[in-house]
């Protein structure tokens, strides 16, 4: 990477307060402060969702206490799509408006996104053999989880064999944004085809058909898993950021003062 | 047209094309992409023939019968309209139940009976603790003796 070029690509003066933190620059000091509300935040929700999960939920009824493995697993696959239409979301903006913080952003969701994929399907796994008599099945609602995840390895194993980051950030966009089809057809894949998987208990358009604790145990864990994905994508946001300004003013200046929560 | 209006225009016809041909991918192998027929859809002889498949739906009540040797079991597997027997060989899963969802893969073979190789739970969307289960149950009981 050529140094003239990176800072050839600094930001034009931020002119609308809108765009105001959409240079690496302003963004950096307002990401380090965000960062402890959301570590604070997932602890205290993690703890508090894993305590109704485990003594204030009741037993299920046919399953027994193999069902508890939804206080992780929807979660997990929740936030495997939501990081995904995310990343999907700011490569689009990256390309449309040529912006650096965008990819960047979309960079740093990539591998959060990838394990809670992966956090979904492991547990599945676990959970499938007790209850369904087997670890694994090939129908559609686990083959596109499946496919998710491997989008986010194409992604990231994309972006790190470029060299160049603009490059590198343009192919990777194209995969996130091509790959963005298969969410839709993870959530309603269940409703689609004759699947194993069971249906949705929790949607925007019906009751959810669960006992409420453990719903409330479920949601709490659920924006537990919200709060760990920010913090986790906005510390690696700023490493990303440093890196690829290294050679910008700012950073210098950052890094000559040793004040890195600036 | 601005530049970045035409990159915003090119992306979105982009993903609308692409969106478009999925769906029809997808409505094309439809057939492929159920994990599982319903006994309607095999008395519709819309299963396979002659090749292995799966059969999904509720085990119907009152009909599971063991076998003399422990390890052999029959039970009718019902979607509410079309039934269809199912022998199996091996053990269950341990979710399996009389009036619960089942998936069920093996051969049919021309006298209508459903040898199965492998028999798997289907667990339904509800969450409930064992009380409301039962409660649930003794309503059922209830209005069903109303009706009779």
């Amino acid at each position: 990477m050529s140094e003239t070029q990176s800072s050839a690509a600094r930001a034009p003066s931020s002119g609308f307060s809108l765009f105001y933190y959409a240079s690496p620059q302003t963004f950096f000091p307002l990401a380090g402060k965000l960062l402890w509300p959301c570590w604070i935040a997932a602890a205290l929700l993690t703890l508090a969702g894993l305590y109704i999960g485990f003594f204030v939920a009741p037993t299920d009824a046919t399953q027994g206490d193999s069902y508890r493995i939804i206080f992780i697993h929807v979660p997990a696959a929740w936030m495997s799509m939501v990081v995904y239409l995310a990343m999907a979301f700011w490569c689009a903006v990256g390309l449309v408006f040529n912006t650096r913080l965008s990819f960047m952003m979309a960079t740093a969701l990539a591998p959060t996104g990838a394990i809670w994929a992966f956090v979904a399907l492991w547990t599945g796994a676990l959970w499938g053999k007790p209850t369904w008599g087997t670890y694994w099945v090939w129908d559609a609602r686990l083959t596109s989880e499946l496919i998710l995840f491997f989008l986010y390895c194409g992604y990231m194993a994309l972006q790190a064999a470029i060299d160049d980051p603009r490059r590198a950030d343009r192919a990777g966009a194209l995969i996130a944004i091509v790959g963005a089809v298969n969410v839709p057809i993870i959530y309603f894949s269940v409703k689609w085809w004759n699947t194993l998987h069971q249906g949705a208990s929790v949607s925007l358009t019906a009751a959810p058909t669960m006992a409420t604790t453990m719903l409330t145990g479920m949601l709490v864990m659920a924006l537990a898993a919200w709060a760990y994905t920010i913090g986790a994508a906005l510390v690696r946001v700023r490493a990303i950021m440093i890196e690829r300004e290294r050679s910008t003013d700012w950073v210098r200046k950052l890094v000559s003062n040793g004040d890195s929560k600036a | 047209m601005k530049p970045r209006q035409k990159r915003m225009a090119l992306i979105g016809a982009g993903v609308a094309l692409l969106v478009g041909a999925v769906a029809l991918v997808l409505n094309t192998f439809n057939d492929n992409m159920v994990f599982f027929y319903s006994p309607t859809q095999v008395a519709a002889k819309e299963a396979p023939q002659g090749r292995t498949f799966r059969i999904g739906g509720m085990v119907q009540e009152g009909s599971l019968q063991r076998g003399e040797d422990g390890t052999s079991v029959k039970f009718v597997v019902t979607d509410t309209a079309h039934t269809l027997t199912v022998a199996y060989k091996g053990a269950l899963p341990d979710l399996f139940k009389e009036g619960k969802g089942v998936v069920a893969q093996g051969k049919l073979d021309e006298s209508g009976l459903f040898t199965a190789s492998e028999v798997l739970a289907k667990h339904d969307e509800n969450y409930m603790p064992p009380e409301a289960a039962h409660a649930l149950e003794q309503a059922k009981k209830a209005q069903s003796t109303v009706v009779q």
